[in-house]
């Protein structure tokens, strides 16, 4: 038995922001995967619900007519692995959430949920990093587009304001058409397990060099990042086997690992750089591009 | 209790209707294993880590310890029970006895329905080995080791024999 007090099901998003503005300490609840969890924990935070397990407005996968894919926050992992949009335009996030737990928890678990749960190992945060993911939040005064590189504050913490839901997330044409993505998570086990590093690299090529490049991680700092120097250090290099050392070479600049349980501060830099070229290898290769 | 905390809600549970009034913050394996008795699943970790209470929900396998009981309201539900048609063992059932798939039988139900529904799901398709262990990554064993369920779940998928009793055994039917 959970430790709830107040369960009140949304029957739509309009209600959930209404219902969220009158009870100040209540918390949503999707997929419940974080949320059962932190309550079987008896968290006390999660108490009061308001619930839009399931909400068809939420719920989709869609390519609207400027190119702009829009995914909806209740999507779950296995639409997502099954979406031929996703498929088809950025199969980074295919592999993303073909990644997460097994099936039982793909089959229920959202992305919206596996964003707003603010974790820095969260398996689609990264390549939604990479692909300069937008988020759209709705709350009682209207919808605000944010960037999702500026929705961590914390850890656990992110940028919700008072009835605020996050609704979609948006990927916008110039961010994925020619671009070539790939998600590479390390952890323990391949199932069932938390990314001990996560790793999403975005990039384009032309003319044999790299003209456009993202490279985001999870886990290499309190909150998911972007990779800015190595970013800048690459842009218009070469395709050459010197690109993945300069890569490799300035990306401990722009992480912060710590120390957990799970893996050592010193054993996460030497994934982080070896998955830094590892993951850009294979985007390379998903663009058809060799390093010679 | 007080009535803040019941609802009524109605599903179908193995094929069959049922209306009742459910703890809110019970799970739906808490409901199916206390008030109906359905005690086929089983609860192991309680975190979605193990698969033991491994169900369908509109054909979909949920870990029932981390989903909540109201969210079973007009859903159709299978567990373990409803396989078995007229004291005849499911296909995937019967793979699992003549694998030697069940040990201590503690998380053979989830295992079940996790490879019931990746066997209607893949119906007509081609699955590779590897299709088959992710599928079934998200239920533990600590018995088998694994490569006799493997088993199980190669031979539910192979087709029926189409002309079934024909071939079998013919020197002991001589």
């Amino acid at each position: 038995m959970f430790n709830i007090e107040t369960h009140i099901k949304a029957g739509s998003v309009q209600e959930a922001i209404s219902l969220l503005m009158e009870n100040p300490n209540a918390r949503l609840i999707a997929g419940g995967t974080d949320v059962l969890i932190k309550l079987r924990e008896g968290k006390p935070a999660f108490r009061h619900l308001v619930d839009i397990h399931g909400l068809a407005e939420l719920n989709g996968i869609e390519k609207l007519p400027d190119n702009t894919l829009v995914i909806g926050s209740g999507t779950t992992f296995t639409q997502a692995i099954e979406s031929d949009i996703i498929q088809t335009h950025i199969p980074i996030l295919t592999d993303a959430a073909g990644s997460v737990g097994g099936p039982q928890i793909r089959n229920v678990a959202t992305i919206g949920g596996n964003i707003c749960n603010g974790v820095t190992s969260a398996d689609s945060a990264s390549p939604l990093f990479s692909l300069n993911a937008l988020l759209s939040l709705q709350g009682p005064d209207g919808t605000r587009h944010l960037p999702i590189a500026d929705f961590y504050k914390g850890p656990g913490r992110v940028d919700l304001g008072p009835g605020e839901i996050l609704t979609a997330i948006r990927i916008r044409p110039e961010d994925y058409e020619q671009a070539f993505g790939y998600y590479y998570k390390y952890a323990m086990r391949n199932a069932m397990d938390i990314a001990t590093i996560g790793c999403a690299v975005c990039l384009k090529t032309s003319g044999g060099t790299l003209t456009d490049y993202r490279l985001a991680f999870g886990v290499a700092g309190p909150v998911p990042i972007r990779c800015r120097e190595a970013e800048k250090a690459v842009k218009g290099h070469p395709l050459t086997p010197a690109l993945l050392e300069k890569i490799a070479a300035t990306v401990v600049r722009d992480v912060n690992p710590r120390t957990s349980w799970r893996a050592s501060k010193e054993f996460r830099l030497n994934i982080i750089t070896e998955l830094s070229k590892r993951a850009t290898k294979k985007a390379l290769t998903r663009a058809g591009e060799e390093l010679s | 209790m007080t009535d803040q905390v019941l609802k009524q809600i109605t599903f179908t549970i193995n094929g069959v209707k049922r209306s009742l009034a459910i703890d809110i913050r019970k799970s739906l394996a808490e409901v199916l294993r206390q008030d109906l008795g359905l005690t086929g699943l089983k609860q192991g970790c309680g975190v979605g880590e193990c698969g033991a209470c491994s169900i369908m929900v509109d054909d979909v396998l949920v870990d029932s310890c981390i989903f909540l009981a109201v969210w079973a309201d007009n859903a159709a539900i299978r567990t373990v029970e409803g396989e078995a048609r007229d004291g005849k063992l499911s296909k995937v059932q019967q793979a699992y006895v003549d694998e030697g798939a069940v040990q201590c039988g503690y998380c053979t139900p989830g295992f079940i329905m996790a490879t019931t529904a990746f066997v209607e799901q893949c119906e007509g398709k081609t699955v590779s080995d590897d299709e088959i262990r992710k599928a079934h990554a998200g239920n533990l064993c600590r018995c088998t080791g694994y490569q006799h369920i493997f088993n199980a779940v190669e031979k539910s998928m192979t087709p029926d024999d189409p002309m079934p009793g024909q071939d079998d055994h013919p020197n002991q039917e001589s």
